[in-house]
């Protein structure tokens, strides 16, 4: 549960921004296309060793963006189908060198790429000195998650305008591309990190829905952070302890109470603009 | 070797049912596909992919078995409902086409992951081929699959050619099909439809993640190709059913290889050979413009050299004086002198060149063009007379007969440019 | 003192160019129209003078410098359909966002910077509404947001695309005498414009663009019938013609290589 709450932090604060710059897509796309630097890191270094898997999924992150920019620009592919070729692709590549190098050393089957489960990641314990610090997926998030709540907090102007009003901000001198690429690679290393714990789809889930319920209900880009984080919690909270009761996936679950709760605030906010109308006329 | 004939002998019964189904599959999502490409609506392919897969758990706990046509009811069901929420979502809160899609897609996809672990804990003994939906297998295809894809290929074929036009008219601009009276919301719930069942078809062959690329990729890369719409849908096939051919191959010759992943590479293989080699937009066929484009202006820079050099007198040319009068790079220059006299324009005497008769016709039209264009450029557009030369230096080589005749009219036949140089016809 | 010089100026989208060889001069403290009819090339000409655009050749200097040199001096008003006005953001937000710096992005808004931005937004009337998200606004009042940005930065020479685009009467009069109280400061304020009927009344100075400079002078001498019919007659087909024969064929639009005459 821990790990979910920080993964679902992490991908929340990004989540939002990507929401904002309307290139949700663009971190789906990454977050299956990372795939391929994953398994190349598992099958060079012979373990799951976090350095190399984050230097794979970046390299791909950033591989992806170019991609999808060369088909735009050479062909003129529109965007949407320029993000479903590149994505495809990668992730293809993916699976294939997971076919090839089965049997070798590599621990990663193709459920786990599309699932995940984070109840796994419980078993993977580390001990120092023989006290148990945290399992190895809660250590390695917790870092990533420190760099993007830094990120976000200091690089709040930074993205604020750049996510507003790109032509803007390039008047004024700023560098546009180099925010852009800073924020889909630490969406990249994000994904590759959910990667065992929730799996490529449902990284977006993470990514998407609790800032979009959190937008649905503020105009405050400070609140619509906090409020994702809060969105981020219940459902990890909720999903986790009814996965449990139920006896299904933690991750999947997740997503579900996350989406369900979308629709509630949804609907709550239909209700409540329903009825102000209601008041309105009838004091009227 | 032995697999390549055995396999493309298609003798036998495994593969040639695999083949077939690879083919249908493509044959659909192509068509559907193209419709979607041109809607500018490709990513809905994935949406409608990760959505419908819901909706075959639920089929499957409905039906309590792995029947095909109960699955895609549910898939269709499925995909429909998340649809129409996708686009309420668009119309009714201020999120954007791509959030809504991204949370269509994740929240649909993590319901079914729900349903599907519960029924993996219920232990149905029939529940093991539904894990065929998320990763897909070609290899898995029953005759009984082929016979279903086979009918839905052929009332999908049916539907595109009865109602060609109004999809097309659709495609192209909604509104402008609507102010023509057509039923709109009808057509397109029938092209969503269409989206939906050739989803829910090639699904079985590549899994919910790449479905996409069997709808967007073939388009592409038919559109590279060509403009016509038929052409597209015809392309895009071919492409989509080569790659699924491929794809089939690989996965029978080498052991444990899926065919998805490889039907999606081959298909982007495809999309990159098309963006090299494609005629006319392929970045091969732009190379070879340009080279074309760059010879044509040296040879019609070194005729006009000719032209103006004769022009204040000169009377035996040679390279030096070439050179002197404009700069090439010698080594350009002798090339270029030496094809125009291979074409007959040129003649040489020893170290001196001279004009044939038809490459003074040629230098006049160049040199007219040159002077023509100054002049358009100060009569008509106000520019001063310092700044036209550049300017004509470069369009001179780019009018056509066409546009020639249009200016000779415009500038009513005129016999001195800006520069009060005359005009030679 | 010359504000903006444009030189040899040519600009092209995918190798089609909009702007052919363009060369203007604008002088200070004016308010200067450019004015042109559709898709002659003024949002790509303010688009280019913002450096959002490599030109294909030529150069624009501002103040005599490098734009780079002179950012902080130049204030962009981008059309207002260019952002989504959805965003989590508040007229407050939006203003403060006038005084973010290349090299302070990183920082916190001093005391200096927040009475700055106060004061834009009161020049502007706007402190009533200065915590009301930007969607719940009219288009006028949008637009006046972009204005008290452009202030709150401080600068010297301000480009507006169509700022009075979707703006009432009673709003246009407002921003107008604004635009002239800064231009008695000493300030130079150009601005993209659609309305003919409107120019002789707004513009000391104008601009007349059609894919080249038509005119450029006091408003005066450049709204000639003659000027006019030549920017907005419909002769230019020819050009037309040439420009998709350039797209076609990938032709270059500016020969390399240096030609004596
Ligand atoms: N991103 C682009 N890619 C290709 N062509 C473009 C692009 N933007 C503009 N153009 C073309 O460049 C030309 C000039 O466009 P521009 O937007 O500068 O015109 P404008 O004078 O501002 O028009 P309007 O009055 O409609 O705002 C138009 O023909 C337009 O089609
Ligand atoms: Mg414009």
């Amino acid at each position: 549960m821990l790990t979910a709450v920080l993964i679902g932090t992490s991908c929340s604060l990004l989540g939002s921004f990507l929401i904002l710059r309307k290139s949700v897509m663009i971190g789906d796309a990454i977050s299956h296309s990372v795939l391929p630097g994953i398994v190349l890191a598992f099958i060079f270094t012979e373990e799951r060793a976090a350095l190399p898997i984050l230097i794979g999924a970046a390299v791909f992150g950033v591989l992806t963006t170019m991609f999808i920019q060369f088909l735009q620009r050479k062909s003129n592919v529109q965007e949407g189908a320029a993000i479903g070729i590149s994505f495809t692709f990668f992730f293809a590549l993916g699976v294939i060198m997971i076919a090839l190098s089965t049997g070798g050393n590599v621990d990663i089957d193709q459920d786990c790429v599309l699932f995940g489960e984070i109840a796994s990641t419980y078993l993977d314990k580390i001990f120092v000195n023989g006290y148990f610090v945290g399992t190895r997926s809660i250590l390695t998030i917790a870092p990533v998650l420190l760099i993007v709540i830094l990120f976000v907090v200091f690089g709040m102007k930074g993205l604020r305008l750049t996510s507003f009003n790109e032509d803007y901000a390039k008047a004024l001198g700023i560098n546009v591309n180099a925010w852009n690429y800073a924020l889909l690679m630490l969406v990249s290393i994000t994904a590759v990190l959910s990667f065992e714990a929730v799996g490529a789809v449902l990284v977006v889930g993470f990514l998407t829905i609790p800032p979009a319920s959190a937008y649905l209900i503020t105009n405050n880009l400070s609140k619509m952070l906090w409020l994702s984080v809060v969105f981020t919690l219940l459902s990890a909270v909720g999903g986790t302890l009814l996965a449990l009761t139920l006896d299904v996936t933690i991750s999947g679950m997740i997503v579900s109470v996350a989406g369900i709760l979308f629709l509630l605030t949804w609907s709550g906010k239909i209700i409540m603009t329903k009825s102000k109308k209601i008041e309105k006329l009838s004091e009227v | 070797m032995n697999n390549l004939l055995e396999f493309f002998s298609f003798t036998n019964p495994t593969v040639r049912t695999v083949v077939l189904g690879t083919v249908l599959i493509a044959v659909c999502s192509s068509i559907v596909g193209t419709y979607t490409y041109l809607r500018k609506r490709s990513l809905v392919g994935d949406v409608v992919a990760h959505a419908i897969f819901p909706g075959i758990c639920l089929g499957f706990v409905l039906s309590g078995s792995k029947n095909p046509i109960f699955l895609m009811l549910g898939a269709i069901a499925a995909g429909w409902i998340a649809l129409v929420l996708m686009d309420a979502i668009v119309a009714k809160t201020k999120l954007k086409t791509d959030t809504a899609q991204a949370f269509i897609l994740t929240f649909f996809f993590g319901l079914g992951t729900v349903f599907l672990a519960y029924i993996q804990k219920s232990g149905s003994a029939a529940q093991t081929g539904l894990h065929d939906f998320l990763l897909g297998k070609a290899a898995n295809i029953t005759q009984f699959d082929l016979a279903v894809f086979g009918v839905i290929s052929l009332l999908l074929i049916l539907l595109v050619l009865t109602y060609y036009k109004v999809f097309k008219l659709i495609s192209f601009n909604e509104d402008y099909a609507a102010s023509l009276g057509y039923n709109v919301k009808f057509y397109r719930f029938l092209l969503t439809t269409m989206t939906v069942v050739a989803v829910a078809v090639g699904i079985q062959a590549v899994g919910v993640v790449l479905m996409s690329a069997l709808l967007i990729t073939p388009a592409a890369t038919a559109r590279l190709w060509t403009h016509k719409l038929q052409h597209l849908m015809l392309i895009a096939g071919i492409f989509g059913a080569l790659s699924g051919i491929f794809g089939a191959y690989v996965s029978y010759a080498a052991v444990n290889m899926p065919t998805g992943p490889w039907f999606v590479v081959f298909l982007t293989f495809f999309a990159l050979l098309s963006i090299f080699i494609a005629p006319k937009n392929g970045i091969l066929s732009k190379l070879k413009q340009k080279r074309i484009n760059a010879n044509k202006i040296n040879r019609e820079n070194v005729l006009k050299t000719f032209y103006n050099l004769m022009e204040h007198g000169a009377e035996q040319i040679n390279t030096q004086l070439i050179l002197e009068k404009r700069s090439f790079v010698p080594r350009v220059l002798e090339a270029t002198l030496h094809k125009l006299k291979h074409q007959g324009l040129v003649q040489r005497k020893g170290n001196i060149y001279s004009l044939t008769e038809e490459g003074m016709v040629e230098a006049k039209r160049v040199v007219r063009l040159h002077r023509l264009w100054e002049l358009y450029l100060t009569k008509r557009m106000n520019y001063k007379e310092d700044h036209i030369h550049g300017l004509a230096e470069s369009m001179e080589h780019i009018i056509t007969p066409e546009i020639e005749k249009d200016l000779l009219k415009e500038l009513d036949y005129p016999t001195q440019d800006p520069h009060q140089s005359k005009i030679p016809y | 003192m010359i504000s903006l010089e444009a030189h040899n100026l040519t600009v092209a989208y995918d190798k089609v160019p909009v702007l052919w060889d363009i060369d203007f001069e604008l002088p200070t403290g004016k308010i200067i129209g450019i004015i042109g009819p559709n898709g002659s090339g003024k949002t790509t000409l303010l688009k280019t003078i913002m450096g959002l655009i490599k030109p294909a050749s030529g150069y624009v200097k501002v103040f005599e410098q490098d734009l780079d040199e002179v950012r902080q001096r130049v204030a962009y008003v981008p059309q207002r359909e260019s952002v989504d006005w959805d965003f989590p953001a508040s007229v407050q937000d939006v203003v403060e966002m006038g005084r973010y710096r290349k090299n302070s992005l990183f920082r916190r808004l001093t005391q200096t910077d927040k009475e700055i931005v106060a004061n834009a937004i009161e020049k502007v009337k706007l402190t009533a509404f200065k915590d009301r998200q930007i969607s719940q606004l009219s288009g006028g009042q949008q637009q006046r947001v972009f204005i008290a940005r452009a202030l709150a930065q401080g600068a010297d020479i301000f480009f507006m695309d169509e700022p009075f685009v979707g703006v009432d009467a009673t709003t246009e009069t407002a921003i107008l005498d604004l635009l002239t109280t800064m231009r008695d400061e000493g300030k130079t304020v150009v601005i993209v414009h659609h309305d003919l009927q409107t120019v002789s009344g707004y513009f000391d100075h104008l601009v007349l663009l059609n894919t080249r400079v038509i005119a450029c002078g006091p408003t005066a001498e450049v709204l000639t019938q003659e000027n006019l019919s030549n920017a907005y007659g419909g002769q230019l087909t020819l050009l037309s013609k040439i420009q998709s024969i350039i797209k076609e064929k990938e032709f270059p639009i500016r020969e390399k290589g240096f030609e004596k005459r």
